[in-house]
């Protein structure tokens, strides 16, 4: 975590209050969001497709107009003075923003013209991005050739090339391979570290929102459900998830019969292949849970002890599992 | 200035992507020389028709040819706009400081650079062919000023339709739509004298006949130089509008983002 220079310590970098946003198709993208992020971390908004993570990020960074509510960046406010706003902050979109069409070294020559960079300063500051995200080798070439974590680099090192104070960063790996994805997680982590820049990540990832950010918010139908640091939403679920794999399938009723007398099982949900339940000691509990469903007559092909994971947390606080939420929901 | 220098800022990003694809010249020069060649041709005996008063058909065609290609070219300037929305380009300008203006004037800038490089194109190769401009280097600089003070509103007015349409057929469909009749409700293949009556009363308020007026009055050997004025006010006027459309459409696309 750093200390941003230019606020107070603890001060707040975004604050959003009371955010409505309904389209012209009717859809209501946000509903009344209440959030704030202090100077110098990296807060995630987590949440389903269709959640309103991007509206809310769209509002931000003056891209689109909320209907009513405050919302204040870097201690300016959006609406008054959204010049100022753009200034302070750095974007990267969920849709890459690279012209592929230019190389590299020329994106980066004209994001940084467009804050106002010159001459030598804006010709250091670019090698020196292109060096840091790796991209020396490359800046010569026309961005059509980059791969596609080589393109999601430029924009990264695009949204930094004015050091801004707030950076934006709307699901920045999607459509990552796994090994582009763990990179571009260890250097947003270092944003925060090195640069005491804040970042507001938006993510459908729960492993994303765990791994990097220091506080959470978890969006759903336009309303924050819950928000804290990672650890204490996952505490405040008590024990251990014990997920049964069934040999084939199992009827409802022979499987609630067979699990009755055992105590201290806590929301038990059944379908056809498995029986979910909450138990306070995984380790313990699954002996008896085993033996009991095996002289009901289900018979058992795995069992797997989980601590409580943000799906856990989604799944409490959004009422649906989260990858319900996210097929269910419109993009 | 940060108008103006976000403004050659964007027009050296368009230019300099362009060179990378000298096809792409090449592509929207073939229609005018095709029109150059086979119009000629076709219509050679044309100018014989009384009350016509021009010496070859060539000659006549050719600044009407240079204005029309000017206005395809605005017109398929909004095509550009749809492409940085497709890629999250201008989405990427609009949560930056950079002038608004700019993001349309530098787009007009570039496409006055290749309307210049179409026009001298066009003109060499209708000199090889044999036609002659008695208004000299003077009568060919106002055709082609003629020709970007035509595609300048009408490209501003093709990026306005790109923010608010944002497809691309839409964009082609409506110009398409636009330009053709624009192109035959003016003086660009007839003398205006021949024309019916009706359709001389529409070239007078379409900037296709203030242009193509402009240039041929130009291009004679002693000019009237009030008409040439009087179409470059009402040009100038036309690009006024344009440009205020042009920018109020940013709102638009903002509302519905």
């Amino acid at each position: 975590m750093g200390v941003d220079p230019d606020l107070p310590p603890n001060s707040l970098a975004i604050e959003a209050r009371d955010l409505v946003k309904v389209y012209p198709n009717g859809a209501r993208a946000l509903d009344g969001l209440t959030f704030s992020v202090r100077a110098g971390t990296i807060f995630g908004l987590l949440g389903p497709n269709g959640a309103g993570k991007s509206t809310t990020v769209k509002i931000l960074t003056t891209l689109s107009r909320a209907d009513s509510g405050v919302a204040r960046v870097a201690g300016l406010d959006v609406l008054e003075v959204p010049h100022a706003v753009r200034q302070a902050i750095g974007c990267v979109a969920q849709k890459s923003g690279v012209d592929i069409d230019a190389t590299g070294r020329e994106n980066l020559s004209l994001q940084g013209h467009v804050y106002g960079l010159r001459g030598k300063v804006l010709r250091d500051r670019v090698d020196a991005l292109l060096a840091r995200f790796g991209l020396a080798g490359a800046s010569s070439r026309v961005a059509r050739t980059y791969s596609g974590g080589m393109q999601r680099k430029l924009d990264i090192a695009m949204g930094l090339i004015h050091r801004p104070r707030v950076l934006f960063m709307d699901e920045p790996t999607t459509g990552l391979d796994p090994e582009a994805r763990a990179d571009l997680w260890e250097e947003i982590a270092r944003l925060s570290r090195q640069d005491a820049i804040t970042v507001l990540l938006t993510t459908h990832y729960l492993e994303e929102a765990d791994r990097l950010a220091d506080r959470l918010a978890i969006v759903d139908r336009g309303r924050i459900v819950a928000e804290g640091e990672p650890e204490t939403l996952k505490g405040e679920l008590f024990g251990d998830a014990v997920q049964v794999e069934f040999d084939g399938t199992a009827p409802e009723s022979l499987v609630r019969t067979a699990l009755a007398s055992l105590t201290g099982l806590r929301e038990i949900l059944v379908d056809p292949h498995h029986v979910r339940a909450r138990v306070d000691h995984g380790a313990t509990a699954v002996p008896s849970m085993l033996a009991a469903l095996e002289a009901g007559g289900v018979k058992v092909a795995s069992v797997r002890v989980a601590r409580p994971s943000l799906d856990d947390v989604y799944l409490r606080y959004a009422g649906r599992s989260f990858s319900e939420a996210d097929q269910g929901a419109p993009r | 200035m940060k108008v103006l220098s976000d403004s050659v800022a964007i027009m050296g990003r368009l230019l300099r992507n362009l060179a990378r694809q000298p096809w792409w010249i090449a592509i929207s020069l073939a229609q005018p020389i095709v029109y150059l060649l086979l119009y000629a041709q076709l219509f050679k005996r044309v100018v014989e028709l009384p009350g016509f008063n021009a010496s070859s058909y060539l000659t006549f065609v050719t600044p009407g040819i240079v204005v029309m290609t000017a206005l395809f070219g605005g017109g398929w300037n909004g095509m550009g706009i749809i492409q940085d929305l497709d890629r999250g380009i201008m989405d990427r300008f609009l949560v930056s400081p950079i002038s608004r203006v700019a993001l349309i004037a530098g787009r007009l800038l570039a496409l006055a650079v290749t309307t210049l490089i179409q026009s001298a194109i066009l003109l060499i190769l209708a000199t090889l062919l044999g036609a002659r401009f008695d208004g000299g280097v003077r009568g060919l600089v106002v055709l082609v000023v003629s020709g970007i003070l035509l595609a300048s509103p009408i490209a501003a007015l093709s990026n306005a339709m790109a923010l608010v349409l944002r497809r691309a057929e839409s964009v082609i469909g409506a110009s398409n739509f636009i330009i053709l009749p624009m192109t035959f409700l003016s003086p660009v293949f007839m003398a205006k004298a021949l024309m019916p009556g009706w359709i001389q009363t529409a070239a007078s308020f379409n900037p296709v006949g203030w242009s193509v007026d402009a240039a041929r009055e130009a291009l004679q050997a002693q000019p009237n130089w009030s008409i040439v004025m009087t179409r470059f006010v009402y040009l100038g006027g036309f690009a006024v509008l344009s440009a205020w459309l042009a920018t109020r459409a940013f709102r638009s696309y903002q509302r519905s983002v």
